[in-house]
């Protein structure tokens, strides 16, 4: 993917301003900035739904000209879903049809996250829950061939369980899939890219790498000791999968090593309580 | 294309089907036609018509006052509504040609707009048929064609809106803007107008030949009224330019010709803008 001066404007206001920025295949890049930095527009003008000034390259093919051939390599989730009144089974045949993939094959990825479609074939979409519309979104994003995925914000309504999930999925596609995550927090998606680019009133402030060897679909064991137990760090620590080992005062288990400052921001609200806590990361499994 | 078409245009109807304001349109052109019924209209005898044909020329009446404003407004509030929601974000981001997007969300709206309005008329011809009251199948086929060519025309002018508008209350308020001119210019207000300023007939004419709902008005009228006694002066010019199969020609092909100009260029002004 190649963007180079570029500009977009509405009316007097001049919201991306000579944007230059190049991703390698397989490069995973999070977008970060304050809201109204540029970043959705900067996606927009990505996925060819913008006029725009400057040149945007994917795969060698421009957006606006050539939309069906590079949104064929384009997985996408937005980050406020659409209030699409279609109900759930047909929104995955019309997905499914138009990216030349199966809605077996999304239905499946929405399965791993926890999402049954089954049940709710006949339910419009937007009556579904936020974490449920979630969930198909990135199923549709991910249940489909794609050499890009573009994903606005992608795991912030999903719950650890789910999240986990998702790190793996995206682990699975990272050997040849470039991603671009954008997120108005750095620390919710610092652990899942190897680069960062924050945008500041539609300019690249700064471009960065990030020092983090973990990847993708690391696990970190976790052993965790309270001074006493407590029934809210209780439900908090099983939401996260952890097993209690003894009166409620010990717990461990394991969590998703990109999903780690989460889990820490998690635990420091109990902070009064934490006795000792270790995060060490696991051997890969055998895949 | 042809693929894009078709999943755009089931998608469009599909969602229509389950929007509150597909069930507002149906019931308003079942229940005119049940009342029509109910209040006997067949059984009343107005210019020598009776029966069915009675109920139809009352029911195209109606249609004319309800069809056009009806299809403006909810064609703009949902196409200009998904825009603003995010809904085009989303969709558009999937690999579907714009050409396959714009023509299948217009001929799943068309559909979704003229079934109901035919279906009740169809209805009230098969009630007719049991009750052994005579149809008129001629005036019921020109009628069929000539709400198919109205509905066509004002889905075309509400798509050409709704690229035009960045907003559902833009959109809105262009769309009951240009109603209110067409009603403005129907035939008894132009001729108030011509006798007051002095306006040449030949304009009066042409502004009558121009507005879609004048159209409908004077082809409807000319199915039961042939010398045109209902319209005054300007039936003279009407018929001596045209003639009866002439101007049912006009009738039924302007409004289609303006429908699908009008997208075109709605569809020109989409291609070449931003999408969301």
């Amino acid at each position: 993917m190649s963007l180079t001066g570029l500009s977009k404007s509405f009316r007097a206001a001049r919201v991306l301003d000579g944007v230059d920025l190049e991703m390698e295949p397989g490069e995973r890049v999070a977008l970060v900035g304050a809201n109204g930095a540029g970043k959705t527009t900067l996606i927009r003008c990505l996925l060819g739904e913008y006029v725009c000034e400057g040149r945007v390259a994917v795969a060698g093919l421009v957006p606006r000209e050539q939309r069906r051939e590079v949104l064929r390599r384009v997985g996408f989730v937005p980050q406020l879903p659409p209030p699409l009144k279609m109900p759930v089974a047909q929104l995955l045949r019309f997905a499914a049809a138009l990216c030349e993939s199966s809605p077996e094959r999304m239905a499946g990825i929405a399965e791993r996250l926890g999402l049954d479609p089954a049940p709710l074939a006949r339910r419009p979409f937007e009556r579904l829950s936020g974490g449920q519309k979630q969930k198909l979104l990135i199923a549709i994003a991910l249940g489909r061939s794609a050499d890009l995925l573009i994903l606005d914000e992608p795991a912030a309504n999903l719950d650890p369980g789910a999240r986990a999930v998702f790190f793996d999925l995206l682990d699975e596609r990272a050997a040849g899939t470039s991603m671009l995550i954008s997120s108005h927090r750095l620390d919710e998606v610092a652990s899942l890219v190897q680069r960062v680019i924050e945008l500041e009133q539609g300019r690249v402030a700064l471009d960065d790498r990030v020092a983090d060897a973990a990847g993708l679909g690391t696990r970190l064991a976790c052993r965790l000791l309270l001074s006493r137990a407590d029934e809210a760090v209780g439900r908090a620590l099983r939401t996260w999968g952890l097993d209690e080992v003894e009166g409620g005062t010990r717990w461990e288990g394991s969590i998703p090593g990109p999903d780690r400052l989460r889990f820490l921001g998690t635990v420091s609200r109990y902070a009064g309580l934490l006795v000792s806590l270790e995060l060490r990361e696991e051997p890969a499994a055998d895949t | 294309m042809l693929r894009d078409f078709r999943l755009v245009a089931r998608l469009d109807v599909v969602e229509s089907l389950r929007a509150r304001w597909f069930l507002v349109y149906a019931l308003v052109f079942g229940g005119t036609v049940a009342l029509l019924f109910a209040f006997g209209v067949t059984e009343s005898r107005v210019l020598g018509f009776l029966g069915l044909s009675r109920l139809l020329v009352t029911y195209i009446q109606l249609c004319m006052a309800v069809l056009p404003v009806f299809v403006l407004i909810t064609t703009v509030r949902s196409v200009a509504g998904d825009r603003e929601a995010g809904v085009f974000e989303y969709l558009l981001a999937l690999p579907v040609s714009l050409g396959g997007w714009f023509w299948g969300r217009m001929a799943g709206r068309f559909a979704v707009v003229f079934v109901p309005v035919f279906l009740a008329m169809a209805a009230g011809a098969g009630w007719a048929q049991i009750q052994a009251i005579p149809v008129p199948w001629e005036l019921f086929a020109f009628y069929t064609a000539l709400l198919a060519a109205l509905a066509w025309c004002f889905l075309g002018i509400g798509m050409l809106i709704s690229s035009l508008a960045r907003s559902v209350d833009v959109a809105q308020g262009a769309a009951f803007v240009v109603w209110l001119l067409l009603v403005l210019f129907l035939d008894l207000i132009l001729l108030g107008v011509m006798v007051q300023e002095r306006v040449p007939a030949e304009t009066a004419v042409a502004i009558a030949l121009g507005n879609p709902l004048q159209v409908f008005r004077t082809a409807a009228m000319l199915l039961f009224d042939p010398q045109l006694v209902l319209l005054g002066p300007s039936a003279f010019v009407i018929l001596d330019a045209f003639g009866r199969a002439g101007y049912l020609a006009w009738a039924i092909g302007y409004p289609l010709v303006l429908g699908t100009v009008s997208a075109l260029v709605g569809f020109r002004i989409f291609r070449r803008g931003d999408l969301p």
